[in-house]
């Protein structure tokens, strides 16, 4: 026992992920590392992945938003532009996430609920109106159709002149975690990794600027893993992303530099800032290492983090500012590339504009009020910092272990076995914070009496709903349907040949096929995931 | 006790509904989960399959009036008479509409576990 613990008999502190914390950290803690030497801009990247990080550049702000009909997403867009937002991160509704058309008898009530309905390229044509493509990165938060909506933004760029081997953006894309937390999966899990692979092929060929594929660790921790499952399981993906590449012939280096990471913010403050830095050398280990990369790029975990919605609470919903901006803080000091934060309302509800415009506020401060940018890596030599991301490095080592164990990624995922192991652990995580084992400020302690109830809510647009399926149905009527059904028969004959469908489904989109045409008839050729239930 | 805790409409957030499964069998309940994405038709189905004593909704969309009424009209329809209850994101002034259709109970975000466990012990004793 060290003489601090001895006068004050501290409690033990333990971290979310189980890694004991001491009193003080001292030299003889980071005395065996190799800190000294590493730099930011240098393998292994531990300090960030640019020399001057964000002296030469901020962070990218880039909040989710994505409302009802493209027609106000168009005005949203324009709106945050306007106010100084960097990059378009884009909500989708349900049914276009889902691969369902507006007028499916499953989307009643659900069109434009949750994002921006998309049915068709026309819907792609209003919603990025007057939007220069070349100036904006648009991030597409989209998977179980991912395919479909990729092609459909790069038709829309090829239609609109811009020259697609220039074209910048970012695809979430990510099914693997779908299948662990976020839902949105459609076929069995190989041919849904399979459209995921087709994507990355294509891309890496055609649009190379582009990135097809954002890893999530985000919605693995909020399904109940902890800060180094997150880590953990969101590499395995993206491995398993990149051998699939790789088998079909490409080299790592070919397309491991556009895959990126999104990952949560929540929790303890260190505890996340160790998590990232440690991932990132640790990443940057795995690419050079196991894959043999010859470029730095290839080995930068690039990430979009920000706060996670885990973390705030429908309690007191103002303290959820607070928590955001620290969230924030954390984000920063961590060397993120882009930052998103979930808004003080997101607990309860798709963020009101005020709510939204609070977030954007409290990313712009950071950069421009606290002096976060003067200098890379504020917190490299911290004792206690560089001992906990050198422990961080090895856990994650060992918890991907633990699913090389479990047949590997695909396998635990279709069995599975992380959805269960998660499942339990969110069981837990619940119970402490209504027990009170883990505190939480408004919920389990200083809490009010007397809860305000009158809360703003983002308002259902029933009436954009009704004019999104009667767009959808005058445009089946209008377009030449004749040139549609033999561009759907391309891809099914794709599909059933094994071939990259990124071609035939461009194509199809263009002729201004819907997704719920081209994502059922995969339907029809793959199957669809049958959900393997624990708990 | 038998109770069947599902997920309609497309939503698919179910850390929620999966904390409460975990929750009810540790309390001495036999619970069947349905997955994600059911048709209220689907949810009938596989409630009468196992005769079960009650179906829990979670819906966290926003959808749950639509839902609500949907499942309310093919009991009827089938002349089903199971006790449902709601759970979910779902705001205060929806919850004397969302009774309207005929749930039991409606549990909007931040219910306590043990306060659902309470309500089913209670369905139970009846």
């Amino acid at each position: 026992m060290t003489e601090i613990n001895k006068k004050a008999i501290l409690k033990d502190v333990f971290l979310e992920s189980g890694i004991s914390v001491k009193p003080l950290y001292t030299r003889k803690d980071i005395e065996s590392f190799d800190i000294e030497s590493e730099l930011p801009g240098q393998y292994p990247f531990t300090r960030g992945i640019h020399a001057e990080m964000y002296r030469k550049r901020p962070f990218t702000i880039r909040q989710y938003a994505g409302f009802a009909s493209p027609e106000e997403t168009n005005e949203r867009f324009h709106f945050l532009l306007k106010n100084g937002q960097t990059g378009l991160n884009v909500a989708f509704d349900l049914p276009t996430q889902c691969g369902l058309d507006s007028d499916s008898a499953e989307a009643v009530g659900e069109v434009g609920r949750v994002g921006m309905t998309v049915d068709s390229l026309n819907d792609f044509e209003i919603a990025f109106k007057n939007i220069d493509l070349n100036k904006i990165t648009v991030s597409l938060t989209i998977n179980g159709s991912a395919i479909v909506l990729i092609a459909m933004y790069i038709a829309l760029a090829e239609k609109w002149g811009y020259d697609i081997s220039q074209l910048r953006g970012t695809a979430q894309n990510d099914i693997l975690k779908e299948f662990i937390g976020r839902g949105t999966w459609i076929f069995p899990v190989d041919k849904s990794v399979k459209l995921v692979i087709d994507t990355i092929e294509y891309c890496a060929q055609n649009v190379p600027n582009y990135s097809p594929v954002s890893v999530c660790g985000y919605h693995i921790r909020e399904s109940g893993a902890n800060p180094i499952q997150e880590m953990a399981y969101a590499f395995c993906i993206a491995k398993a992303y990149s051998d699939g590449t790789i088998k079909r012939g490409l080299h790592i280096d070919e397309f491991a530099s556009r895959l990126s990471f999104n990952f949560d913010i929540y929790g303890n403050f260190f505890e996340q800032i160790a998590k990232f830095r440690g991932g990132r050398k640790l990443w940057a280990k795995i690419i050079r290492e196991e894959y043999h990369s010859e470029n730095d790029k290839s080995c930068w975990m690039r990430m979009i983090a920000g706060g996670g919605g885990g973390g705030l609470t429908k309690e007191q919903p103002e303290n959820n500012i607070i928590r955001s901006a620290y969230y924030a803080l954390v984000s920063a000091l961590s060397g993120t590339q882009t930052m998103a934060l979930c808004s003080y309302d997101e607990a309860y509800t798709i963020p009101t504009e005020k709510a939204a415009e609070i977030s954007l506020r409290t990313m712009q401060i950071l950069i421009h009020e606290m002096g976060i940018c003067d200098t890379v890596d504020p917190l490299g030599g911290s004792y206690y910092v560089e001992a906990l991301t050198n422990q961080f490095e090895k856990e994650i080592r060992e918890e991907m272990k633990k699913v090389d164990e479990w047949g590997g990624i695909v396998n635990a995922v279709a069995k599975g076995k992380i959805q269960e192991s998660v499942s339990k652990q969110a069981y837990e995580r619940e119970l402490g914070r209504q027990n009170g084992d883990i505190p939480k400020v408004g919920l389990n302690i200083f809490k009010r009496e007397e809860e305000a109830k009158s809360v703003d809510f983002h308002p259902y647009n029933a009436a954009a709903a009704e004019l999104q399926i009667a767009k959808v149905k005058r445009l089946r009527k209008e377009r030449n349907n004749v040139l549609v059904n033999t561009l759907l028969n391309q891809i099914k004959e794709d599909a059933i040949a094994d071939k990259n469908l990124m071609p035939s489904i461009i194509a199809a989109v263009k002729a201004y096929a819907t997704v719920g045409e081209i994502i059922g008839l995969l339907k029809d050729c793959y199957g669809e995931f049958d959900e393997p239930i624990f708990f | 006790m038998k109770i069947l805790l599902s997920k309609p409409g497309l939503d698919g957030h179910d850390v929620g509904v999966k904390v409460l499964a975990h929750a009810l069998k540790n309390a001495g309940f036999k619970v069947i989960y349905t997955g994600l994405r059911k048709s209220v038709d689907k949810i009938l189905d596989i409630a009468e399959a196992h005769d079960v004593d009650a179906i829990g909704l979670s819906i966290l969309s926003g959808t749950h009036l639509i839902i609500a009424e949907n499942l309310k009209q093919a009991m009827e329809k089938r002349n089903l008479h199971f006790k449902w209850v709601v759970g979910g994101n779902i705001p205060q002034r929806d919850v004397d509409a969302l009774m309207r259709f005929g749930p039991d109970r409606v549990f909007p975000t931040g219910t306590q576990i043990q306060d659902v466990i309470i309500y089913f012990d209670s369905i139970k004793k009846k």
